[in-house]
């Protein structure tokens, strides 16, 4: 115990503070205001990799680290769509995946918002489309915010998701 | 191993890592699987070719891994019934190859799983993609796909369903367990979620340019893929990438390995319901993935390595500030490590937990660091070390345990050599060129790659199409193997240990969905 706690003190608050908004990373422009009444300060993410390479999971796997202090913030990852108020998307979206995007897509509860991340999320990427891949997240479900990057950093990832909740 | 006496008598192909090669037919494919079985070796891969462009049929090509190195077998097929013997009954993991194989192809093995296994039910049966008369832009509708799951039955027994879309953030793919109680009696898998037509998209690439496509095989073994597809490409083509540029790519690959093993030892704490150990390694990586960001460009190696070298030099600054911070890193994840150590409930849920016998991973044919962790002691840069690696003396980090405690032994073990071995490279960086010049591939010129991942060996082979195009490149990543074994390290266990299991082997979807 003691090891631990003096590796506690030792490490001290790496936090950092949050990027601002982006406007220009925004498609759409809708419901802002009534998000940000509903939702506060606390927001639900649900991650659906819809056919990346990993990547951009290790990425958005970054945000819940000390730096990032996501939960700080009031931003969780939640377990299931319909406790989500915002879908983060990555990848192309490959074709044995494109029942089950547009499946969690109608399971999340309205309002909802859409992030699609990295290069492939907002166009297809280097996989493009093809017999296997629908291309990018906007060719299946409506997409708010766009986060390109191959992988994004989290920072940038960060911002898109602030660019979508934040009202203009 | 001699193979002649089966009238096999390979030819080494050029390049760093020992790979022969040998055209052979079906009696000569089954005695030498057979006989390199029975040796102890492995089956390292499985794809076809087509070749009705050259007026044949279907090429399969196996490759073994034995004592001495890489052996790629070439069975011709008759275009019009592309049939080969099923070898799953002499290696385990052929069985999801050949199912790939038969989807992507339409080479059909002699007997065995005759389930799909990538296509699902975006396109139809009878759409082989590779074949080199299908359109690679073709589309279908989605139908509702009914996959024949095995059924499990008996008392009290019932079924869970996982995914595609799990709970964390992670790729997608379908588990389904059996269970009695919170016991699981079997773990069936069902991937090919992630699929989404690498090794047709390769075909459209520029051979020079399909290095960005390699690395995003699968993204968290981006430096090893790359390098493979450079390896591939230098040596179908004779070029020579400068020393500098080798030090530079394997300390991208030692760096890739670190970054893996810091995220997944943190993770495996988290799953253990320790969290002060996912804080600690997260902000141990993210310290890494910065220091890269600010040395190369880039948190992560996606585009480091390049035909001929590397894309960015390292000035002289950076080599010694990532000189300097080797010493504190592994100060820290040995502290990390001792703490760990003493965490009794730490240390009580990785005992026991998901454990693969040595000799179920002899038998299956586990691979890579989870192999290592089941005595399975087989690492590329010890065996058949190319340079840098041949001037390193890399230490193999092995174990017996088999379960998530050997597997994070293991872990902790190779960041700590591979810190080792960075700090080495930074110290003996060769002076020169980082880059070489490639000269134009003659057409079906073949070349294979093979570089030991953070995961396991990951392999390419590269055939040079007319005017510097690809004719066919097959990207193989060691979860191909390792996944089936997943299943069996399971059975026994309790559901809720799962996460921690599945951790512990930290497979890649995208690597073996493609
Ligand atoms: S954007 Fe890049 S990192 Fe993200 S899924 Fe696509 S290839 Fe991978």
């Amino acid at each position: 115990m003691i090891h631990i706690l003096r590796q506690i003190v030792r490490t001290g608050i790496v936090s950092e503070a949050p990027p601002p908004a982006d406007e220009a990373l925004r498609l759409r422009h809708k419901l802002h205001d009534e998000i940000l009444r509903l939702l506060g300060r606390a927001l639900c993410i649900r991650q659906v990799d819809a056919g990346s390479c990993n990547g951009c999971e290790l990425e958005i796997n970054a945000l819940n680290n000390p730096y990032y202090n996501l939960e700080g913030l009031g931003i969780k990852f939640v377990a299931s769509p319909r406790h989500a108020d915002l879908l983060l998307v990555t990848g192309p979206v490959a074709k044995n995946m494109e029942t089950a995007l547009l499946r969690t897509y109608d399971a999340t509860p309205e309002p909802k918002l859409v992030v699609a991340v990295g290069d492939c999320g907002c166009t297809g990427g280097v996989f493009g489309q093809s017999y296997a891949s629908c291309g990018n997240v906007a060719s299946v479900i409506p997409v708010d915010v766009q986060v390109p990057g191959c992988p994004p950093s989290p920072t940038a990832i960060l911002q898109g998701i602030v660019t979508a909740v934040s009202a203009r | 191993m001699a193979y002649t006496t089966l009238g096999v008598i390979p030819a080494r192909l050029p390049g760093p890592v020992p790979v022969r090669r040998c055209t052979v037919d079906a009696r000569q494919l089954v005695a030498v699987c057979g006989a390199v079985r029975q040796a102890g070796g492995l089956l390292h891969a499985l794809w076809a070719s087509d070749e009705s462009d050259r007026g044949a049929g279907q090429l399969l090509r196996v490759a073994l891994q034995d004592a001495a190195g890489l052996l790629i077998l070439e069975l011709p097929l008759a275009g019009d019934a592309p049939m080969f013997p099923d070898l799953s009954v002499l290696f385990p993991a052929a069985g999801r190859m050949q199912r790939a194989a038969r989807d992507l192809s339409g080479v059909r093995p002699q007997g065995g799983d005759a389930r799909p296994w990538l296509r699902h039910a975006g396109w139809p049966e009878d759409f082989h993609p590779l074949r080199k008369d299908a359109e690679a832009a073709s589309a279908w509708p989605v139908r509702q796909e009914r996959y024949a799951f095995v059924p499990v039955t008996g008392d009290g027994v019932h079924e869970i369903p996982v995914g595609p879309v799990h709970a964390g953030i992670i790729e997608p793919g379908h588990f389904r367990f059996s269970v009695v109680g919170e016991k699981v009696l079997r773990l069936e898998q069902r991937l090919g979620y992630a699929h989404k037509g690498i090794e047709k998209r390769f075909e459209s690439l520029p051979i020079v340019e399909g290095v960005r496509l390699a690395a995003r095989v699968s993204g968290d073994s981006a430096a090893a893929f790359s390098w493979a597809y450079c390896m591939a490409l230098e040596a179908l083509s004779g070029a020579a990438p400068p020393p500098r540029a080798l030090a530079l790519r394997a300390l991208h690959l030692e760096r890739e390995r670190l970054a893996n093993h810091l995220g997944d030892l943190g993770a495996l704490g988290n799953d253990a319901g320790f969290a002060f150990g996912l804080s600690q390694f997260l902000r141990l990586k993210e310290d890494l993935l910065r220091a890269n960001d600010a040395a190369f460009g880039q948190r992560y190696p996606m585009d480091a390595i390049v035909p001929g070298g590397v894309a960015a030099d390292l000035d002289e600054p950076n080599r010694l500030r990532l000189l300097g911070e080797v010493a504190p890193l592994a100060e820290q994840v040995e502290r990390l490590h001792a703490i760990y150590d003493d965490h009794a409930g730490v240390q009580d849920r990785f005992m026991a937990c998901g454990r693969v016998e040595p000799e179920l991973a002899a038998q299956l044919g586990l691979v890579g660091m989870a192999g290592r962790a089941s005595q399975q002691l087989r690492d590329l840069r010890c065996d058949h070390p190319h340079a840098p690696y041949d001037a390193l003396a890399v230490n193999l980090c092995g174990h017996r345990g088999g379960d998530v405690a050997a597997r994070v032994a293991v872990r902790f073990a190779e960041a700590l050599e591979s810190l080792r071995l960075c700090r080495l490279l930074l110290e003996q960086l060769p002076g020169g060129a980082v880059r070489a010049p490639v000269p134009e591939p003659q057409p079906r010129a073949f070349g294979v790659g093979w570089v030991e991942g953070w995961r396991g060996p990951v392999l390419v082979a590269l055939e040079a199409g007319a005017g510097g195009a690809i004719r066919r490149c097959h990207a193989h990543d060691p979860s191909w193997q390792n996944w089936p074994v997943l299943e069996h390290a399971v059975i026994g266990n309790i559901v809720p240990d799962f996460p921690l299991i599945n951790k512990s082997f930290n497979l890649s979807y995208s690597g073996q969905d493609l």
